[in-house]
C-alpha cells in the first residue's frame, strides 16, 4: 500500500516499550533519575525498614540521651535516648502511608468529580464547582487542623483531612481537562460505537486526562507529607512516643537553643528529601505516562 | 542533484538557495528534513514549492527566514538573498530583513494575529516597527493598507478584534500585515488551506494581483499541485526533502518528467477523470478492469433493487435553531442606555437557523454529495441525521421509522446505532490517544456486536484492517505511531465493522495529501460496493464529489439551492452560487 511507510518495525508497544521509554527519559534527564533513585530509597525504607534498623525506635534509653551523632548513634539521641537514625527510617513507612492513602483518596473524589462537571455540566458542573470554591475560600492548613480537631486525632483523620483540602486542586484539573475533550472527534465516535455517557466519561475520557493526573498526584504527595507532618507538628496528628517526622522535630525544636540541633534536623532532612522527590518525580512521570512522547 | 531550469531569470537572482541541507536533532540522532535544495526566485517571479507532508517544503521556507526551531539547524549550503547571506547574517540584520524584505504568510490566519488587539493597531505596529510611519500618520496609514486587500468599510474593520472576522478576512488582514512594509518576497505557506473554494479564489487572486502590482516576487507554498500551477509562473516539486522537478507551471501537468511528478499528477482530482484514474498507472488500470467486471453486474442490480424500494433515508423538512449569540453584545449596550429593556421590541429570543427546512433523500446503495462552504449547514445537517444533536424540527425516517424523534443521548444505546455510522473529517482527532488501532476498531463490536470471545473479536478485527488494507502489523499500535492514511484506514475500518447501512463520510480525506487521497477514495468506493452501503457525503470539494457520488445536494446559507444527479449539476449548473463554486475551482493551464 502506498502509504504504509516503511517504519521501524522494533515492537513499539507493551510493557518492554514502557520500560525503555523510561529508562530513555531518566537516562536523558538526570534529575529525573535521581528523583527515582531516591524515590526508590523512600519505598524501600517504608517497606523493610523497621526490621532492618539498629535500634528499637520506641526503647528509651536514658544514660545515653541527648548524644551528638556517632558510630554507635548515626543521627544521635534524643532527650530519652531513642535513636533518631532508627526512628528517621521507622516513621518512613507511616509518613508514606499517609500520602498514599490520601493522595488515592483525593484522586477518587476531586478527580472523578471534576472530570464528571467538566463532560456533562450543567448542574454536576455547579455542584461540584461550588463545593471547591467553598472549600478553597479557607486558609487550607487552617481547614485541615479544624477538621482533625472536629473528628478526632487519628491517623484515618488525617488522611481525610489531607484528600479534602486538595480536594479543590484536582476537580478543577479534571474539570478543565474533561471539558475540551467533551466534542473531541474521538468521543462523538465512541458514542457512534454505543457507548454510554458514563462508559464514554470513565473509558475514554479518563484515561486521557490520567498523565496530568499523575503528575499531579506526584506533586501533591509532597504536599500531603509536609500536612500530615504539619499537623502532627502543631499536636494534632499522630501522637507520641510513635515515630513520625513531624512529631520529631517539633520534639527537636526545643533542644535547637541549647545545642542538640540533630534531633530536629534529621527528620527535618528526610522530610525535605521526600517533598522534593516527589515534585520532581511529577515532571518525569509526566514525560514516561503521555504517549505522544513515547515515539 | 542541478536539474535544469527553464526560464532562468537571466539577471541575479532575488533570492539564491544553493545546496541547502537542514538537520534537526532528534532522539535518534540528525534527521535531515531538507537535503541538498536548490531554488532560485527571480524579480517578480512567482514560484510554488509543492510537495506532501513531510517532503521539507515548510522547513526551506523557515530557512530562508532563519525561524527554525531550536533543533533544526542549517547544515550545508547557502541561502543569498538580494546579496546577502542569510546563512551567516547576524541575528541584528535577519530582524530587518524579515518584515521589511521578507514577510509570510502562515496557514491559519486566526494564530498569526493576535486576538487581543484589534487589527489596526497591529498593522500600525508592523508600520512602527519597520520605521514606515510615525504615530501621526501611522492610522491613515493602516486604513490604507486595510482598503489595498479589499476589506470593505475599512474605517470600520480598523476596530475590529480578529474573532469578529471571517477566516477569509483575517487572511487578508495577514496579508496587509505582510505587505505593510513593501517586502521584496513574500512567502506564503498554505494561505488558503482552511479556507473555502470561493475565499480561496479571492485571497489567491489578491495575493497575485497585488505582488505583481509592486513587482514583488512571491513563493507559494502548497500541496495542491492544481494551485500551484494556477497561479504560480514555475514549479519546484519537492519530495521527501529533496527537489524532484523544476519545471514551468504549463509543463507540470502536461508534460510531468519525474515519476513522482506524475504520481501527483495523477493523484489530483480534476475534470474528466474516473476514481481509478488518480492512482499510479498500473495500480489505476488493474483496478479500472476489476471494477469495470464487478460494476456491470452490481450497478444494474443495485439500480433495480432501488428503483422500487423505499428510500433508506427521508429527510424532510428539516431544521436546526441555535440561540443567536451576538444577543451579548446587543444586551451590554442597552444595560448602558436607561430605559433599554423596556423600549426594546418584545419578541421571541432571536435564534439562528443553521439548517433552514431541508428535504432530501438516500436510497439504498446510492451515494449522495452534501455540498457547500462553511457555515451552510452541510456539517449540522449529517450530524443531526447522525443523531448525535437534536433537530428543532422536521423529519428524519430512517428505513421507514422517525429517529429523528429519538434523543440524541438515547441513541447511542439503541440497536439502530449500528447501522448508521461515520468517518470523521480528521482522523487523528477522531481516534482516542489512548488506544490502540485494534481497540479502535473492535470499539463498536466489543459495544454493539453480538458477545465474541476476545480471539474472536481479535480475528474480525483483523479482518476489517484487510479490508481497508491495513497491514496488520499497525493494528497494535497507538494513533501518534500512524501515519494519516492509515488512521484514516482504522476510522474507516471502525466506521464499516457493524456492516452499516448508511455511512456519513464527513470529508473524510480534507486531511489528507492528495497520492493518500486518492487511494482513500477508492477504498471507500470499492467498500461500498462490496458492502451495499449508502453513503452520505459531506464536502466542500467539488472534484472529490464528482468521483464518488451518484447525486449532489448544493447547499447554501442553511437550504438547498440546487439538487440532482452529479453529471448534471456539476457539468450543467441551473443555480448561480453552484456556477460561482465550480468556476473558483482553480484551473491549472493545459
Amino acid at each position: 500500500m502506498s502509504d504504509a511507510t516503511a517504519t521501524p518495525a522494533a515492537p513499539t508497544h507493551g510493557i518492554g516499550a514502557i520500560l525503555r521509554h523510561a529508562q530513555y527519559v531518566i537516562g536523558e534527564n538526570k534529575v529525573t533519575g535521581f528523583a527515582f533513585g531516591l524515590f526508590l530509597l523512600i519505598v524501600l525504607a517504608a517497606l523493610i525498614g523497621p526490621y532492618i534498623v539498629p535500634h528499637d525506635p520506641l526503647a528509651s534509653n536514658t544514660s545515653a540521651a541527648l548524644q551528638g551523632p556517632s558510630a554507635k548513634y548515626w543521627f544521635g539521641t534524643d532527650q530519652l535516648g531513642r535513636d533518631v537514625f532508627s526512628r528517621v527510617i521507622v516513621a518512613t513507612r507511616l509518613d508514606f502511608a499517609i500520602a498514599i492513602f490520601s493522595v488515592a483518596l483525593v484522586f477518587l473524589m476531586g478527580g472523578l468529580a471534576g472530570v464528571a462537571a467538566g463532560f456533562f455540566g450543567g448542574w454536576t458542573d455547579r455542584i461540584v464547582s461550588r463545593i471547591a470554591d467553598t472549600i478553597m475560600a479557607f486558609p487550607l492548613f487552617v481547614l485541615a487542623m479544624g477538621i482533625v480537631a472536629a473528628l478526632g486525632n487519628t491517623v484515618e483523620n488525617i488522611i481525610l483531612a489531607t484528600a479534602i483540602v486538595n480536594f479543590p486542586l484536582y476537580a478543577r484539573i479534571a474539570r478543565a481537562e474533561a471539558n475540551v475533550r467533551r466534542e473531541a472527534g474521538f468521543v462523538q465516535a465512541a458514542r457512534l460505537s454505543g457507548n454510554g455517557e458514563f462508559r464514554i466519561l470513565l473509558g475514554h475520557i479518563l484515561p486521557n486526562i490520567m498523565p496530568i493526573m499523575v503528575v499531579q498526584m506526584s506533586l501533591t504527595m509532597g504536599y500531603a507529607i509536609l500536612n500530615a507532618a504539619g499537623l502532627s507538628f502543631i499536636g494534632l496528628g499522630v501522637r507520641p512516643p510513635t515515630p513520625e517526622w513531624g512529631i520529631m522535630v517539633a520534639e527537636g525544636a526545643a533542644f535547637m537553643v541549647s545545642g542538640e540541633w540533630w534531633i530536629a534536623f534529621f527528620p527535618g532532612l528526610a522530610l525535605m528529601l521526600a517533598v522534593f522527590c516527589f515534585n520532581l518525580l511529577g515532571d518525569g512521570l509526566r514525560d514516561i505516562i503521555d504517549p505522544q512522547r513515547r515515539t | 542533484m542541478t536539474a535544469a531550469i527553464p526560464n532562468a531569470p537571466a539577471e541575479v537572482p532575488l533570492l539564491d538557495v544553493r545546496d541547502l541541507t537542514v538537520e534537526f536533532s532528534t532522539r535518534r540522532g540528525a534527521v535531515q528534513a531538507v537535503k541538498h535544495v536548490d531554488v532560485t526566485v527571480g524579480k517578480g517571479e512567482t514560484v510554488a514549492i509543492v510537495g506532501e507532508s513531510g517532503s521539507g517544503k515548510s522547513v526551506t521556507s523557515y530557512a530562508v527566514m532563519r525561524i527554525l526551531d531550536r533543533a533544526g539547524r542549517i547544515a550545508d549550503g547557502t541561502i543569498t538573498f538580494g546579496g546577502v547571506d542569510v546563512g551567516k547574517a547576524g541575528e541584528r540584520e535577519m530582524r530587518d530583513l524579515r518584515g521589511r524584505e521578507i514577510s509570510m504568510i502562515f496557514q491559519n490566519p486566526r494564530a498569526a494575529l493576535n486576538p487581543i488587539r484589534k487589527v489596526g493597531h497591529q498593522i500600525e505596529d508592523v508600520l512602527r516597527q519597520h520605521a514606515q510611519a510615525g504615530s501621526d500618520d501611522s492610522k491613515a496609514k493602516a486604513i490604507a493598507i486595510l482598503e489595498q486587500v479589499r476589506i470593505a468599510r475599512p474605517d470600520e474593520r480598523y476596530h475590529a478584534f480578529p474573532f469578529e472576522l471571517s477566516g477569509g478576512m483575517c487572511q487578508r488582514v495577514v496579508i496587509a500585515l505582510a505587505l505593510a512594509c513593501r517586502p521584496q518576497l513574500l512567502i506564503a505557506d498554505e494561505p488558503t488551506t482552511g479556507l473555502d473554494v470561493t475565499t480561496q479564489k479571492t485571497v489567491m487572486d489578491l495575493v497575485v494581483e497585488l505582488t505583481r502590482q509592486r513587482g514583488m516576487s512571491t513563493i507559494l507554498i502548497t500541496h495542491d499541485l492544481g494551485l500551484a500551477a494556477a497561479y504560480c509562473d514555475r514549479v519546484v516539486v519537492m519530495e521527501k526533502g529533496r527537489v524532484v522537478e523544476t519545471a514551468n507551471s504549463h509543463a507540470i501537468f502536461s508534460a510531468p518528467n519525474h515519476p513522482y511528478t506524475r504520481k501527483l499528477v495523477r493523484a489530483t482530482p480534476r475534470l474528466g477523470v474516473t476514481l481509478s484514474d488518480l492512482l499510479p498507472e498500473e495500480e489505476g488500470v488493474a483496478r479500472k478492469a476489476s471494477r469495470a467486471s464487478n460494476g456491470a453486474n452490481g450497478a444494474n442490480g443495485a439500480g433495480h433493487a432501488s428503483s422500487d424500494e423505499q428510500p433508506l433515508l427521508v429527510v424532510e423538512g428539516l431544521v436546526k435553531e441555535y440561540p443567536r449569540k451576538d444577543t451579548g453584545g446587543g444586551s451590554l449596550k442597552s444595560l448602558f442606555k436607561r430605559n433599554g429593556a423596556a423600549t426594546a421590541p418584545e419578541g421571541p429570543p432571536p435564534v439562528f437557523r443553521a439548517v433552514d427546512g431541508i428535504s432530501f433523500s438516500v436510497r439504498r446503495g446510492e451515494s449522495v454529495g452534501l455540498v457547500g462552504e462553511s457555515g451552510c449547514g452541510k456539517s449540522t445537517t449529517s450530524t443531526m441525521v447522525m443523531r448525535l444533536i437534536d433537530k428543532t424540527g422536521g423529519q428524519i425516517l430512517f428505513d421507514g421509522e422517525d429517529i429523528g424523534a429519538i434523543p440524541a443521548r438515547q441513541f447511542a444505546r439503541l440497536p439502530l446505532r449500528k447501522r448508521i455510522q461515520m468517518v470523521f473529517q480528521d482522523p487523528t482527532e477522531s481516534l482516542n490517544p489512548r488506544f490502540t488501532a485494534v481497540r479502535a476498531i473492535a470499539d463498536p463490536i466489543l459495544r454493539m456486536g453480538e458477545s465474541m470471545s476476545a480471539k474472536a473479536v481479535r480475528a474480525r478485527c483483523e479482518e476489517l484492517a484487510t479490508q481497508v488494507g491495513l497491514p496488520l502489523e499497525f493494528l497494535d499500535r497507538f494513533p501518534h505511531q500512524l501515519s494519516g492514511g492509515q488512521k484514516a484506514r482504522v476510522g474507516i475500518a471502525r466506521a464499516i465493522a457493524l456492516k452499516p447501512d448508511l455511512v456519513i463520510l464527513d470529508e473524510p480525506t480534507a486531511a489528507l495529501d492528495v497520492s493518500v487521497q486518492a487511494v482513500v477514495l477508492n477504498l471507500l468506493q470499492d467498500l461500498k460496493e462490496q458492502l451495499g452501503m449508502s453513503y452520505l457525503f459531506v464536502s466542500h470539494d467539488l472534484n472529490v464529489v464528482r468521483l464518488l457520488c451518484d447525486r449532489v445536494i448544493v447547499m447554501q446559507a442553511g437550504r438547498i439551492v440546487e439538487e440532482g444527479p452529479t453529471e448534471k449539476v456539476l457539468g450543467a449548473p441551473a443555480a448561480a452560487y453552484t456556477r460561482e463554486l465550480l468556476s473558483a475551482i482553480p484551473h491549472p493551464p493545459l
